[in-house]
């Protein structure tokens, strides 16, 4: 009997209780000194066997409590299902119907918070760990299936313009092609895939995976446009009048990073996680002076925030070759929202975690460059809005803290092209389009929006999910020709 | 195919001239706006102002100057060959207002970068007056362009070889000594330049706007790179700018912040240098 068939044997004889007593599967890593000094993937992924039997821990509930926790609902007992049946094409077929980046989300989706939290093997052991099951069935159709062109309606005249290529646009995107709609994707910058490109590092997300994904959705008809800065190289209005466009979607992301506004941030050394990120990421400086753009290398790096960003930046600055690379953050690890993994991950790196902590000032040196934060030490007070405790300062803290390069990372505001060049546009007061996330609808008939350029900071499950939904309002409105908020 | 190189030529020592097909960019650029481009795959991102365009043939004209890999790259392309990457138009335009009378002041390429703000000024009714600075006779550019566009040009080399000799801040001196009451004065050219006429018009009340030249990657505001202190708050120049008021401009965090890669271009450049002199073929886009 060969290793598959015994597994599901194993699948037909267990009972529920000996299923769930089956230990959650480890993810194989790289080596954790090995790679402090390379980009290349951290998790490693699960085998065939591996999969399977993490599969079969699932009981399969009869009212599955880990569908509701997935923003896309994706159907997770029917493909886990088939992964435990050896069925692993049948898998990613049950996962695609929801979700179109599954390679994507299995890899960078806080599934701890969402599909995982809800499983009922949490109570009383691990979590099935459906995110590495995703990826793994992700994985496999792109290693043994070649791409299936899905089924196309005919073509029925409409044109739908949509801006950015982050995961929001692309989902849209997938779905109003396979409607018959003509569908152009304008993205700003020179690569397509949004965050995904210019800011999630290789490490957590390889590049060429992106870009298969992205090459399948322009096998389906989607036309992409690089380089092409909606509001400046043409405005929305002139999409709409001059080009013919019926319907727009923005899915611009966040951009604009924020900095604490505090003395010497513009000293030379600072960056924002976004400046530092896109330098490496897209610009390829790790690559440098292979690729033309730099990025400083420096012993010691600190960067300030808690988030994935915060994460990936003081993991990257390692893998550059930092001795020390520091986090700040000014609450403790509990508030963190950066994912367990990431920064268990960091741990296991090196990485140094400075709690309760915050910069006040930066002082440089006499080239302008940075030299020493001047920090605070912090105590938790009441929970503020967020739900997490207040962060206050301890009087009298004060300490300085040399450093050679300094990393914000403490989140971003929106995309400042967007309300500068849609005046009609009505956006919240921090920039952010306001949307109907029922809908995507937006204060400008014909124009839809979803992703980050609405919810602030989101994830890429959300932002795919607020393209679908408004790739069914726009095709509805398309169809109707009733723009009714 | 976009972004095709249709006229290339040198037009100072190192310093070229480029019209591009870009017939988006070209009608809707305005004067003060630039571009961003890569020559190749693993090319870095800058920006280069948009110093003319034509609509009707659909190109817009760049004139660079050789000064890093980048720009030296760039200046060995010519008719025929692609740029990589072109993205445009950026920035915000320039404010063009009936100011009365102007005097437009450049140093280097800036000269470039300042006409077609002033034929644009020009063209709203002021009476405008182009003060050219350079080091050199041979790096004097755009002289005939300027003129033919302006009310009146007058030249400064540092070495005097041609025009007057001394900087342009002291041609500024002279026009106000001649009594000529100057309503509003642009600024382009390097930082020290920019500083000192933002210096010397300080005390004068005369409205000075300077075009900052930061270091950028996206140039659509989404990494910050590019931030200047102005008024005492951080701008985002390649969104904000590129022009600001001269008297609230930091000049010295500008001038730290244009050095944080210094060591980086040398290796780059050196690195080039040596691969042209080893006769390596340079990266061009294939068709
Ligand atoms: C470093 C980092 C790590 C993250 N880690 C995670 C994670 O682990 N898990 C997770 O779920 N989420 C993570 N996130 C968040 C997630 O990436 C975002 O929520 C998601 O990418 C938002 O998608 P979007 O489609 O709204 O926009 P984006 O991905 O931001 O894409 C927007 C695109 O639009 C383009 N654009 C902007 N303006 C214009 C214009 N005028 N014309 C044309 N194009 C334009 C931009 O260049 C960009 O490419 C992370 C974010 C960052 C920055
Ligand atoms: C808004 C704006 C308009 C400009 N217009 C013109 C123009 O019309 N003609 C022209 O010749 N030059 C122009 N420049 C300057 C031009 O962008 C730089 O000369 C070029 O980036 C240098 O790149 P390099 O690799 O050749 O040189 P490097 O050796 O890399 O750099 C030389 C110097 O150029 C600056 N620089 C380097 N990288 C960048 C970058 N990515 N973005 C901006 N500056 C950088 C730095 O101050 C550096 O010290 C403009 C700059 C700005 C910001
Ligand atoms: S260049 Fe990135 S924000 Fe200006």
């Amino acid at each position: 009997m060969s290793k598959i068939e015994e597994l599901i044997k194993k699948k037909l004889e267990l009972t529920k209780k000996e299923k769930m007593a089956i230990p959650r599967q480890v993810m194989p890593e790289q080596d954790a000194v090995e790679r402090r000094s390379n980009f290349n993937e951290v998790n490693l992924g699960f085998d065939e066997d591996t999969a399977m039997l993490e599969a079969i821990r699932c009981i399969e509930c009869k009212k599955p409590l880990c569908i509701d926790g997935c923003p896309v609902n994706i159907d997770i007992p029917k493909f886990i299902s088939k992964i435990s049946d050896g069925d692993f094409f049948g898998a990613i077929d049950i996962i695609k119907e929801d979700n179109l980046l599954p390679a994507v989300c299995g890899r960078v989706c806080p599934q701890e918070v969402q599909c995982e939290l809800t499983c009922i093997l949490g109570k009383k052991y691990k979590p099935v760990s459906i995110g590495r099951l995703e990826r793994f069935a992700a994985d496999y159709e792109m290693a043994h299936r070649e791409f299936e062109m899905p089924k196309v309606l005919p073509k029925n005249g409409k044109k739908v313009a949509l801006l950015g290529s982050g995961p929001a646009s692309l989902t849209c995107a997938s779905d109003l092609i396979k409607w018959g709609y003509d569908v152009t994707i304008y993205e700003a910058l020179h690569e397509l895939g949004g965050v995904l490109v210019y800011g999630i590092p290789e490490f957590r997300l390889p590049k060429a995976l992106l870009k298969k994904e992205i090459g399948n959705i322009e096998k389906t008809g989607v036309k992409f446009v690089k380089n092409f800065i909606v509001g400046k190289t043409l405005t929305v209005d002139e999409l709409l009048n001059k080009e013919g466009y019926d319907a727009i979607f923005i899915g611009a992301g966040a951009g604009l990073p924020w900095f604490m506004n505090i003395p010497g941030e513009n000293l030379n050394g600072i960056y924002s996680a976004n400046e530092y990120l896109t330098r490496v990421n897209l610009m390829k400086a790790y690559d440098f002076p292979n690729a033309d753009t730099p990025i400083k290398i420096a012993k010691k790096v600190v960067v300030v925030g808690g988030g994935n960003v915060a994460m990936d930046s003081v993991r990257t600055a390692k893998r550059l070759g930092a001795e020390r690379a520091i986090v700040l953050y000014r609450r403790t690890e509990k508030e963190m929202p950066a994912r367990d993994e990431e920064i268990q991950h960091a741990k296991e790196e090196g990485i140094e975690f400075h709690l309760l902590t915050a910069p006040i000032e930066y002082i440089g040196d006499d080239d302008g460059w940075v030299k020493q934060a001047r920090c605070i030490r912090m105590e938790l007070g009441e929970p503020d809005a967020s739900g997490r405790r207040r962060p206050i300062p301890i009087e009298g803290s004060e300490f300085l803290f040399d450093i050679e390069l300094g990393v914000v990372a403490i989140g971003n505001g929106s995309n400042p092209l967007i309300s500068q060049t849609i005046p009609d546009l009505k956006c919240n007061k921090w920039g952010n389009i306001i949307a109907d996330l029922k809908t995507g609808m937006t204060s400008k008939k014909g124009v839809f929006a979803g992703g980050d350029i609405v919810r602030g900071s989101a994830t890429v499950i959300l932002a795919m999910g607020d393209g679908r939904v408004a790739a069914k309002s726009i095709d509805k409105y398309l169809k109707t020709g009733v723009w009714e908020t | 195919m976009m972004n095709k190189i249709v006229n290339a030529e040198f037009i100072a020592p190192d310093i070229k001239l480029f019209k591009i097909k870009a017939p988006y960019i070209a009608e809707k650029r305005k004067p003060g706006q630039f571009v961003v481009l890569r020559v190749h795959e693993l090319g870095e991102r800058i920006p280069i102002t948009i110093a003319d365009a034509d609509i009707n043939d659909g190109t817009i004209t760049i004139i660079v100057q050789g000064i890093g890999k980048t720009t030296k790259h760039l200046n060995k392309l010519g008719a025929g060959d692609y740029i990589h990457d072109l993205a445009g138009p950026l920035g915000k335009p320039s404010h063009i207002d009936k100011f009365g009378r102007v005097v437009c002041i450049s140093g280097g390429v800036g000269t470039a970068e300042a006409l077609p703000i002033a034929k644009a000024l020009k063209e709203a009714g002021n009476e405008v007056i182009s003060i050219i600075g350079a080091r050199t006779r041979d790096l004097v550019i755009t002289e005939k362009e300027m003129a033919d566009r302006t009310d009146e040009v007058i030249i400064t080399t540092d070495d005097g070889s041609y025009g007057k000799k001394g900087f342009v801040t002291n041609a500024l001196q002279e026009l106000l000594d001649e009594g000529k009451k100057v309503d509003f004065i642009l600024a382009i050219g390097p930082l020290p330049m920019m500083k000192a006429v933002s210096e010397m018009t300080r005390p004068l009340n005369i409205t000075t706007m300077v075009s900052l030249n930061s270091i950028m990657i996206d140039a659509t505001g989404m990494c910050g790179g590019c931030r200047a202190t102005v008024g005492g708050k951080t701008v985002f120049v390649c969104v904000d700018g590129p022009e600001f008021d001269g008297h609230q401009v930091d000049f010295s965090v500008l001038e730290n912040r244009q050095k944080i890669y210094i060591d980086e271009e040398r290796t780059s450049l050196k690195k080039f240098e040596e691969d042209c002199r080893l006769g390596k073929e340079i990266k061009k886009v294939k068709i």
